[in-house]
């Protein structure tokens, strides 16, 4: 061994370096390239997936607005205990913080900021600010008289909330619940919860498109695995016709197909299977969803089904049945369990992309077929509380990691076969 | 699947890629992207606007559609890359975006003065000239019905739309508590004048939801102003809330059975806004003043029923661009017959309860 190393590097290559040298030198190239030629998709994928992703999440945490726009009411507020109102000296740091927020523009973001927390500040704010400059000292009725929330243990209690830059204020928002005013995390009164249910849906609605797709798309690839090649290219146009056509049309179609004056119901009343006065309502509901989803996922089930059952010799069939196993059995014991790593594949491909669906619950969801993601949108484009959605969307990703793990742990993440 | 290409293949895509980008650079300078709400109220907007704007300037005019709302403005104007320059915006969210610094300031005293020589700000309606806006029309929510479901007696009154028992079959409602919920407290008997003190208190949003609950089982949701008129002319709903500008271009132009119901109608404005940063603001201004001059507010009053900010187009407005014989005058939110029980949607209100009233709203819904 050390006889051997001492020979290589007592050689050396034509022009006189040392072997070993010469040789780590050609293996760092090489790597080199390999790098090189990977870097472009990392650039890629990390500046428009990674990158943006962990800038929304730091939203969901990160809360600059009162730390940066109000350090002075921050410091007031520093020793406060939520008990009283605070003393007079908040009140004038309060005074000073605004009429320097309205000057550097910021007084409506902060607005809307605290609006997000307790309904009625947005008004209390801008109209403070607005008149902040004026006052003179003492401050506290004077901002009273200017909008009565200041005399409001919880306007106070609030700011405070908020006054650290990191806080985890909008997960306890996502998750139904809220600080009082002594900063301890209780639930948020019936009428306001919504994010829990809407979870809880979420997860129940993926998990039936999910089971109805793998009942739907196994006999679907079997059939087309098992059949001669003329036919089943044939079939396969027919999985993959709907999965080349836009969602938005499949979507819309179900609408004119499901809807009350529409064609299912049409041609149900036509045979007196339903009366004209019964309709049933199809659309706009969460079956509506279900269906519509279905249909929309249904490649994404058949296809690693289908190349994982093409790969499957049916001479293990005919071998089991030649050893006596009845048709059942051999199909359940030998042909089933190799199916396994395509299942496997395809219920993942489908929940994970029935869990962040967003569209067809969007058009066709009505009131109780809405989903999570319709939440996020809406924080997204209408409310515009970019946390709060930055916070919904994080937990549904933890949700999915978890759903992941649990799945390698069961399956095995080896075993799964897209293709 | 292996994809073969070969360099010149490569090169020629490469080569397009970088031609249509300098093409897209180049015509920046001479185009101005306008957006707004698409559908009927949009069309009106090219002929009485962008069509004669830019044949007195030479200025292209992209239209596109949104609908509603600050986000892509906010995305735009944090992320400094502004590429819409005018945009029709609804008076509440201009209220906040000039708030929080996501809108241009508006020097008005580039507007000019009316056609009958009064200043711009006499001749502007009162409310509609704001620091960072200009309104065009003033449109209205309204319910309307199909007149062919209801053969007997028909609806009247805003209490007739929550009337399930003397007028049985399915309602549309926006899936948004703004104005559904003015409307159910007005249904309940509360007078305009004190919907918006009502729903500042819980007592008030809880009354308005309790009229919602009670036709909460037949009740199919829009959001998008187009979805109402199709709702109706698939027979999917019997009545439902609507723009009203949507409502007559679907009976007037369609021929549809639609009738509105102007009692108890919830009026707001639709103002142009220049994003903050917006790559074209001097044309964006230009095209700002054009367009809300008395004749082009005419103008577009004779392709859609929404009524001119301008109290000198008033006289002006003509009759239905594609029918001489129809008078347009009736068909406004603000004729007198129309406007006799009429509330003006509060802006300073629903900027300071959206956030809650909406958390509410929403967690009502999935209940």
């Amino acid at each position: 061994m050390t006889n051997a190393a001492n020979a290589i590097a007592g050689l050396e290559t034509a022009d006189g370096t040392p072997l070993k040298a010469a040789l780590a030198r050609a293996l760092r190239r090489k790597r080199m390239r390999a790098v090189l030629l990977v870097m472009p998709l990392f650039i890629f994928v990390f500046l428009t997936f990674l990158y943006p992703i962990g800038l929304m999440l730091f939203r969901s945490i990160d809360n600059p607005l009162v730390s940066e726009h109000m350090p002075r009411t921050v410091a007031a507020l520093k020793d406060w205990t939520a008990d009283d109102l605070p003393g007079e000296a908040a009140f004038a740091a309060l005074t000073q913080d605004l009429e320097d927020a309205r000057k550097s523009g910021a007084a409506g973001r902060l607005a809307t900021n605290l609006n997000y927390q307790t309904g009625g500040l947005r008004s209390t704010i801008t109209r403070t600010a607005r008149q902040a400059g004026k006052l003179e000292a003492p401050f506290k009725e004077k901002l009273i008289e200017i909008s009565p929330a200041w005399g409001n243990i919880e306007t106070w209690a609030t700011i405070k909330l908020l006054s650290d830059r990191f806080s985890m204020v909008q997960y306890a928002a996502a998750l139904d619940r809220k600080y009082d005013i002594h900063q301890n995390v209780v639930p948020l009164p019936e009428d306001q919860q919504i994010y829990v249910t809407l979870f809880m849906r979420t997860l129940w609605m993926s998990i039936v498109v999910t089971v109805s797709c793998l009942l739907l798309g196994f006999p679907i690839a079997y059939m087309l695995a098992s059949l001669p090649l003329k036919h089943s290219n044939l079939l396969m146009i027919l999985v993959l016709l709907p999965f080349w056509t836009s969602l938005l049309v499949r979507t819309t179609s179900w609408i004119v197909l499901l809807q009350t004056q529409g064609v299912l119901n049409d041609l149900m009343v036509f045979f007196h299977i339903i009366n004209d006065a019964g309709r049933v309502q199809l659309i706009f509901n969460a079956t509506g969803t279900v269906i519509a989803m279905t249909q929309i996922l249904l490649p994404f089930m058949v296809l690693p089904l289908y190349s994982v059952m093409k790969t499957i010799s049916p001479t293990y069939m005919r071998a089991a049945q030649s050893l006596g196993a009845h048709r059942f059995l051999a199909y359940g014991r030998v042909y089933l369990p190799q199916t396994l790593p395509g299942i496997g594949a395809g219920c993942l491909l489908v929940f994970i992309l029935a869990i962040g669906y967003y569209i067809t619950p969007a058009l066709v969801g009505g009131q109780d077929g809405q989903m999570i993601s319709n939440m996020i949108a809406f924080h997204m484009q209408k409310s515009l509380n970019w946390g709060l959605a930055a916070a919904l969307g994080g937990i549904l990703l933890v949700g999915v990691i978890i759903l992941y793990w649990v799945y390698n742990k069961i399956v095995g993440v080896e075993r799964l076969k897209l293709g | 699947m292996t994809i073969k290409m070969n360099f010149k293949t490569f090169a020629a895509a490469g080569a397009l890629l970088v031609g249509t980008m300098a093409f897209g650079a180049a015509q920046a300078a001479e185009s101005l992207t306008v957006v707004s709400w698409g559908g009927a109220y949009t069309k009106s907007q090219v002929e009485a606007y962008h069509k004669p704007f830019t044949k007195k300037t030479g200025i292209e005019i992209k239209s596109e559609n949104y609908n509603g709302g600050l986000a892509e403005i906010k995305a735009q104007v944090e992320a400094k890359n502004v590429t819409w320059d005018i945009v029709d915006l609804e008076l509440s969210d201009v209220v906040r975006g000039c708030d929080e610094g996501l809108l241009e300031k508006i020097d008005l005293s580039k507007l000019p003065a009316g056609s009958d020589g009064k200043a711009a700000k006499d001749d502007f309606l009162p409310g509609t000239l704001h620091d960072c806006a200009v309104a065009t029309i003033v449109w209205t929510t309204i319910y309307a019905y199909d007149s062919s479901k209801f053969k007997g007696a028909k609806p009247t009154t805003i209490a007739d739309f929550f009337d399930i028992k003397k007028f049985p079959g399915k309602r549309g409602l926006r899936k948004n508590p703004k104005v559904t919920l003015e409307f159910a407290l007005m249904a309940d008997g509360v007078a305009p004048g004190d919907v918006y003190k009502t729903l500042a208190t819980k007592a008030g949003q809880d009354r308005a939801l309790k009229v919602l609950d009670t036709i909460k089982g037949s009740t199919v949701w829009w959001e998008a102003g187009a979805q109402p008129p199709q709702l109706l002319a698939d027979g999917e709903v019997v009545m439902t809330t609507a723009y009203n500008g949507r409502i007559f271009n679907a009976a007037a132009a369609e021929g549809k059975p639609f009738e509105i119901v102007w009692d108890g109608q919830v009026w707001d404005l639709d103002l142009w806004g220049i994003p903050k940063g917006a790559k074209n603001k001097k044309a964006a201004m230009d095209f700002l003043v054009f367009s809300t001059t008395t004749e082009q507010l005419a103008a577009q009053a004779s392709w859609i029923s929404y009524g001119p900010a301008r109290k000198s187009s008033i006289p002006k407005i003509g009759s239905y661009a594609t029918k001489p014989d129809m008078k347009m005058g009736p068909h406004m939110p603000t004729a007198p017959a129309n406007f006799k029980k009429a509330l003006q949607n509060s802006p300073s209100f629903w900027a300071d309860y959206q956030d809650e009233l909406n958390q509410k709203f929403n967690a009502w819904l999935t209940k």
